[in-house]
C-alpha cells in the first residue's frame, strides 16, 4: 500500500471515530427525548432524523455545498463566526458525516430506551434515586446493547460514506480524501491492483462489523 | 368514447410502427466537458437523421472501466486520445474508427465578474483560498491545469489550495457555487458564440499545455448499429463542426 493509501485509511479512521463520539454525545439526549416524549413534535423530528436513510447522498452533498458555500446561510454564519468556509475541510466532513450517520446512531438508542419502559425508572424514583442517578445506574446499563449497536453502525456507516464526501470534499490528501474516494480514484485511474487492496480491506472490515453485531445480538437473546 | 379511442389508436399505431422501423437508437458515453455541445448535437442529429442519441455524461476513466466490463455503449466520445486507443487494443472498440472530433481549450474561471484578468495574473497574486481543478490522474483537463501551473512556476506554491472535482463538471460546480474562488475548467462550460457567458475568465493560451485532442471511437457493441454509424458520420459533417466550434472547441 502506498503512503497515500495509508493516509486515506488513517483519515477515515479519524473521521469515523470523531463522528461516532460526537453523535453518541448529541444523539443520546435526542434519542432519550424521542423515546419518552408525547410532544406533537415527535413525529416530524423523528422523520427529519431518518431523512438521511432515504435521501440520495448526492442530494445531501449538493445541498450542503450550497448551504455551506459563501452565498449559503450556513456559510455566512461560519464566516461571521471566523470559522471560514467548511467545504473542502476536515471540519466540513465531520459535520456532513454527522448528518449522514445520525439515524444510524439515534435509532438503535431510541429503540433501546423505549424497550426499557417507564417501570425501572419509577422503581428507581421510589428508592429516591435522582433522575441523573437513575439514568447512570439504570438506563445506561440496560441500554448497553443499544449503545454498542449505535457505535458500530455509526462508525461503519461513516467509513462507507462516499457520495457526500465526493460532493463537498474536494479530494484533498490527508484532509478530505477518505478510503472510499481513494478507491474510486484508483478505479478511475485504471490502477485496479491498488483498488483491489483497499476494496478488499473494506470488504473484510464490513464483514467483521456485521459479525460483531450479530454476535452481540445473539448474546442478548441468550442472556 | 370507444370510437374516439379506437380512432386515436388507429391513427397513432401506424405512426409508432413506422417510427420504430426507421429510427434507431444509439447509446453514447460522453466526456463531461462535452456535455453542452453534445446535447445540442443530439438535437441536430435527431432532426437530420431521425435517430435518437441517448447520452451519458461522465469522466473518461470511469467510462473505460464500465466499457471494459460490458457497459452497453455504442460510441465513446473521449476527453483524450489514449483511452480510445487502449479500448481498440483491448478489443472493446473497432480498429480504424478512431478520429478527433474536437480540440479542447482550458480556461481559468471565476463566477465573480472582474476577478480573473485576461493574463491570469490573479494566480500570481494568490488572493484566493481554493483553486478547483478536475482530478489530474483521470481527467485530461486536470492534467493540463497542472501543466499550466508548473509552467508558471506556481505548482508548489499553490499545491495546498487545490481542490479536485471528480470530473470537469464538478470542478465547475465548486467554482459556480463560490466554494472555490477560481478553477481551471473547460472553455465550453462558460462560452458560447465567441464570448464568456458569465463570471470572468482567462483563456489559457493553447501552447501552455499539451493539446487537449478529444477522440471518438466506435465500440464493438455498436458496430452493427446503423444509428451509431450515422452519428459518427454526423460528427464529421460541416453543420456539426460549426456547432462544436460555437462552444469554443477547435475543429479541423
Amino acid at each position: 500500500m502506498s503512503a497515500e493509501d495509508l493516509g486515506a485509511i488513517w483519515l477515515t479512521l479519524k473521521l469515523a471515530t470523531l463522528v461516532t463520539l460526537l453523535l453518541l454525545l448529541l444523539g443520546t439526549p435526542l434519542a432519550w427525548w424521542l423515546a419518552r416524549t408525547r410532544s406533537p413534535w415527535k413525529t416530524p423530528i423523528a422523520a427529519l432524523v431518518a431523512m438521511p436513510l432515504v435521501l440520495p447522498p448526492t442530494v445531501m452533498g449538493f445541498y450542503l455545498l450550497l448551504l455551506l458555500g459563501p452565498q449559503g446561510p450556513l456559510g455566512q454564519l461560519t464566516q461571521a463566526l471566523g470559522l471560514g468556509l467548511l467545504p473542502f475541510s476536515f471540519a466540513g466532513l465531520v459535520l456532513a458525516s454527522m448528518l449522514y450517520s445520525l439515524p444510524f446512531v439515534v435509532q438503535p438508542l431510541q429503540n433501546a430506551f423505549a424497550a426499557i419502559g417507564p417501570r425501572p425508572l419509577e422503581v428507581a424514583a421510589t428508592l429516591r434515586a435522582s433522575p441523573w442517578d437513575s439514568f447512570r445506574h439504570v438506563v445506561l446499563p440496560l441500554a448497553r446493547p443499544g449503545f454498542i449497536s449505535a457505535s458500530v453502525l455509526g462508525f461503519a456507516h461513516t467509513v462507507g460514506e462516499f457520495g457526500v464526501v465526493l460532493m463537498i470534499g474536494g479530494n484533498i490528501p490527508d484532509k478530505t480524501r477518505v478510503v472510499a474516494v481513494q478507491i474510486y480514484d484508483h478505479v478511475e485511474a485504471m490502477q485496479y491492483a491498488n483498488a483491489h487492496v483497499l476494496a478488499g480491506c473494506l470488504l473484510l472490515f464490513s464483514f467483521v462489523v456485521l459479525l460483531v453485531l450479530n454476535r452481540q445480538q445473539r448474546k442478548i437473546v441468550h442472556d | 368514447m370507444p370510437t374516439i379511442f379506437s380512432r386515436l389508436l388507429g391513427s397513432l399505431l401506424p405512426l409508432a410502427l413506422s417510427g420504430a422501423a426507421l429510427a434507431g437508437e444509439v447509446q453514447v458515453a460522453v466526456a463531461a466537458n462535452f456535455s453542452a455541445p453534445m446535447q445540442a448535437l443530439a438535437a441536430q442529429f435527431a432532426q437530420a437523421s431521425g435517430h435518437q442519441a441517448l447520452l451519458s455524461f461522465g469522466s473518461t476513466g470511469k467510462f473505460y472501466a464500465q466499457i471494459s466490463n460490458g457497459a452497453p455503449f455504442d460510441i465513446l466520445l473521449s476527453a483524450d486520445r489514449s483511452t480510445p486507443a487502449t479500448l481498440i487494443s483491448d478489443g472493446s472498440a473497432v480498429p480504424g474508427s478512431q478520429f478527433t472530433y474536437a480540440s479542447g481549450r482550458l480556461v481559468l474561471w471565476s463566477a465573480q465578474p472582474g476577478r480573473v484578468d485576461d493574463q491570469g495574473a490573479v494566480l500570481e497574486r494568490g488572493e484566493f483560498a481554493h483553486l478547483a481543478i478536475s482530478n489530474p490522474a483521470t481527467a485530461p483537463y486536470g492534467a493540463a491545469a497542472l501543466e499550466v501551473l508548473r509552467g508558471l512556476g506556481l505548482e508548489q506554491r499553490l499545491k495546498n489550495r487545490l481542490v479536485q472535482g471528480d470530473s470537469i463538471t464538478q470542478a465547475y460546480q465548486f467554482v459556480a457555487s463560490g466554494n472555490a474562488e477560481l478553477g481551471f475548467i473547460a472553455l465550453s462550460q462558460v462560452y458560447l458564440d465567441g464570448r464568456i457567458t458569465r463570471g470572468s475568465a482567462w483563456q489559457v493560451p493553447a501552447e501552455r499545455h499539451a493539446p487537449l485532442q478529444q477522440d471518438a471511437v466506435l465500440l464493438t457493441r455498436g458496430q452493427a448499429n446503423p444509428a451509431a454509424l450515422a452519428l459518427l458520420e454526423h460528427l464529421r459533417s460541416a453543420p456539426a463542426k460549426a456547432l462544436i466550434a460555437r462552444y469554443g472547441y477547435g475543429v479541423d
